[in-house]
């Protein structure tokens, strides 16, 4: 007797690559923005199989900080090469030279937030009217109200107060000239989707995801890996440790967190180990001190 | 297998709806450590003696008290027999339009009744809207069952007056359970002080609520999403129609007949992603190929020979109006129904429902913001559907104000 029904991811999967079919039918000039994140590669993944045997029909955009992981770099050039699709880089660094944004200076200076001007120069100079994100409902409060479709006025801003309603599959796309939508494929995942997917379908990812020994700085908690744009501190002597990163930001300002998992089951084991510690405390029961650290540590907020 | 649940909860702060999403959250561990620790501070703050779980969800509440909009917020957890989307809807009647939206896409609707108040006007409403959008199961929590000393006839009287309203009503499975969100009896396990209750406790009830045959698996249907043409020299004449299953079942070799063309060919391959499959079912998203090279593009629908979906322009409805700009015959739009958009124009209202007595009311000339009504619309061409009773995916529309593009109109095909 067959069963007529999926598994909870089979049917996130079903989700995420209608909803990336309907951005290739209802827009021009769709594009995937790859971050080098493991949300962005599920992104990527999702788009082959939407549209195989065809190459997929948009290039992907990577807004390029200056301040990448070398292993970033490397794993999204071999997917796109992978893929055959076009890429696109926006550079900040490019974006700071045109005077278009100011570099932050200091000890903690981050190219974090100069990326926006970035990202919407990009989006306007490639006429770009829709662009795929990995953003997810569970990663904030804000993002729990977010639709599938997000519209976005002529300055790229979004109304949270004014969105339009999202019932069944039926996605809205229809916009003025000079609008676009930011749309979100796998808004219902959470993380421990993106890894069981990311597992179950066999999916490459970055080594940095995986316990390797680096030298590193503990900073306020965070453990940072030295690189040419982290200024150390006076008595901040960096260290060799066996550590993997959670997320894949921008170099200087992703922590990364002490582990053993060189595998993916590995990885996954300590996710869901690290949500029952860091969730699965009751009220009143006293609170493992170590497992707040392990959090602040992975810097995960 | 883990199975996906999406369950839609309505009420207003009163009822103790954050409450119990805070104890689902919870008690199923799903909440942060810092999180937590945010609203033990808070509770202390303000005095409480217990951590206040309605915290939790306070986005919504400091909302409504900002007087701006209130919208449905999504929440995850998962247990290791299913995971769980909840649809976050306030309750209040001007928010009809934001529970249509979060019912639109629920397997389960959960209704929380205060054990001190019984039924009371947003009860009805709840109900009336989940059986509008028809969620397939239902759950009637009575809450605050600790402010009414547990007792049994406090719950027996509430669930037979439920039972009597609930017959005019187009929802064949309900369940009750009676619990208090505050202290978690009965929402994860079973309570000690209600040992005259024989059921489950809520949690075990969405973990085994049968869903399996929520999904049409009887009337095949196709909507043509896109059409994949690589165009490269190893693929040259591959032509694949991708779409997501809306009903029934695909299988290669299967017969079957376009719309609106009414050519007749047969599955010849079904593909996800690279792997071939040998029937695809809904909800599931797939590349199918046929055997002759027919004319099919988006907005088409495949289905089966012996099995069509009705043809018609002419089409009667149960609409909800999600628009501050009210609406009268005459006026029109884009209709978008599954992967299809036409134009279409607002022929006629029958009548409106008075959500809270399910009264009609007659002679309606407009429709505001929130109104539900029967209407008949006409469009430019056919539309290829089911009444939505049969499937919620080929009986469903969307109407689109032209100008400002806005979705102004959540229809259900009668």
């Amino acid at each position: 007797m067959n069963q007529y029904y999926l598994s909870h991811l089979k049917e996130l999967e079903s989700e995420a690559i209608f909803v990336i079919r309907e951005v290739a039918a209802q827009f021009e000039r769709p594009a995937l923005l790859f971050s080098g994140g493991k949300d962005s590669i599920v992104l990527s993944y999702l788009s082959k199989k939407a549209f195989y045997p065809a190459r997929i029909p948009f290039p992907l955009i990577h807004i390029d900080t200056g301040h990448n992981f070398p292993e970033t770099m490397e794993y999204r050039d071999w997917l796109v090469k992978e893929l055959g699709v076009n890429l696109i880089v926006g550079s900040v660094q490019e974006s700071i030279d045109k005077g278009r944004v100011k570099e932050e200076t200091g000890i903690n200076a981050s190219r974090n937030a100069l990326q926006t001007v970035t990202l919407l120069d990009t989006i306007e100079a490639h006429k770009i009217d829709a662009a795929i994100g990995g953003a997810r409902r569970d990663e904030e409060k804000a993002r729990a109200k977010e639709r599938f479709f997000s519209h976005r006025d002529e300055f790229g801003q979004w109304d949270p107060k004014n969105q339009r309603p999202e019932l069944w599959n039926l996605f809205n796309g229809r916009k003025q000239i000079g609008e676009h939508f930011r749309v979100f494929p796998i808004s219902n995942w959470t993380e421990m989707d993106v890894w069981q997917y990311l597992f179950t379908e066999k999916i490459a990812i970055p080594r940095l995801y995986f316990a390797h020994d680096r030298e590193v700085i503990v900073r306020d908690g965070a453990i940072l890996s030295t690189s040419p744009w982290l200024t150390l501190r006076t008595g901040e002597t960096p260290a060799i440790k066996r550590v993997r990163f959670r997320t894949c930001g921008d170099m200087p300002i992703t922590g990364a967190v002490e582990s053993e998992a060189d595998t993916m089951e590995k990885i996954i084991a300590e996710v869901a180990a690290s949500r029952k510690t860091e969730r699965g405390t009751r009220a009143d029961d006293k609170r493992s001190e170590t497992a707040m650290e392990d959090r602040k540590k992975s810097g995960y907020f | 297998m883990n199975q996906l649940l999406r369950f839609t909860t309505a009420g207003s702060v009163d009822d103790g709806k954050s409450t119990l999403i805070g104890r689902l959250l919870y008690d199923s561990k799903s909440i942060f450590e810092d999180q937590l620790e945010a609203i033990q501070n808070s509770s202390s703050k303000k005095g409480f003696d217990y951590v206040d779980l309605s915290l939790l969800t306070d986005g919504l509440k400091s909302e409504r008290e900002q007087g701006i909009t209130i919208d449905v917020a999504y929440r995850y957890f998962a247990t290791p027999k299913r995971k769980f989307v909840i649809a976050d809807t306030p309750g209040h009647i001007q928010y009809t339009r934001n529970m249509v939206t979060g019912a639109s896409t629920a397997n389960l609707a959960l209704i929380l009744i205060d054990a001190r108040k019984g039924l009371v006007e947003q009860t009805y409403r709840h109900s009336f809207i989940a059986s509008l959008l028809k969620i397939p199961h239902i759950i009637v929590c009575v809450n605050k069952m600790d402010l009414v000393d547990f007792k049994q006839e406090v719950y027996d009287k509430i669930t037979e007056e439920y039972r009597a309203f609930s017959s005019k009503l187009e929802v064949h499975d309900i369940q009750f359970v009676p619990i208090s969100a505050l202290t978690g009896d009965n929402v994860v396990n079973r309570s000690e002080k209600m040992s005259w209750y024989q059921g489950a406790a809520l949690l075990y009830m969405l973990e085994t609520v049968h869903i399996e045959s929520d999904q049409n698996h009887i009337d095949s249907r196709f909507p043509v999403q896109y059409v994949v043409r690589p165009q490269s020299k190893e693929n040259h004449d591959f032509r694949g129609y991708a779409g997501r299953v809306a009903g029934g079942i695909f299988r290669a070799g299967d017969e079957v007949i376009s719309f609106p063309s009414g050519f007749k060919s047969r599955v010849k391959e079904i593909f996800s992603g690279s792997e071939k499959l040998k029937e695809a079912f809904a909800p599931m998203s797939v590349t199918m190929t046929l055997e002759d090279d027919i004319d099919v593009s988006r907005g088409d629908v495949i289905a089966k020979p012996n099995n069509h979906p009705q043809t018609e322009q002419d089409i009667d409805l149960m609409i909800c109006w999600m628009n501050q700009k009210p609406v009268k015959p005459g006026e029109k739009f884009f209709i978008r129904h599954t992967t299809r958009e036409v134009k279409g124009i607002l022929k006629e209202i029958q009548y409106k429902m008075d959500i809270n007595s399910l009264q009609r009311i007659e002679n309606a000339d407009q429709l505001v913001m929130n109104d539900i009504a029967r209407v008949r619309i006409r469009t430019a061409q056919p539309l290829f559907f089911d009444s939505y009773r049969k499937n919620r995916i080929t009986g469903s529309l969307i109407m689109i104000e032209e100008g400002t593009n806005e979705t102004v109109g959540a229809g259900m095909i009668i």
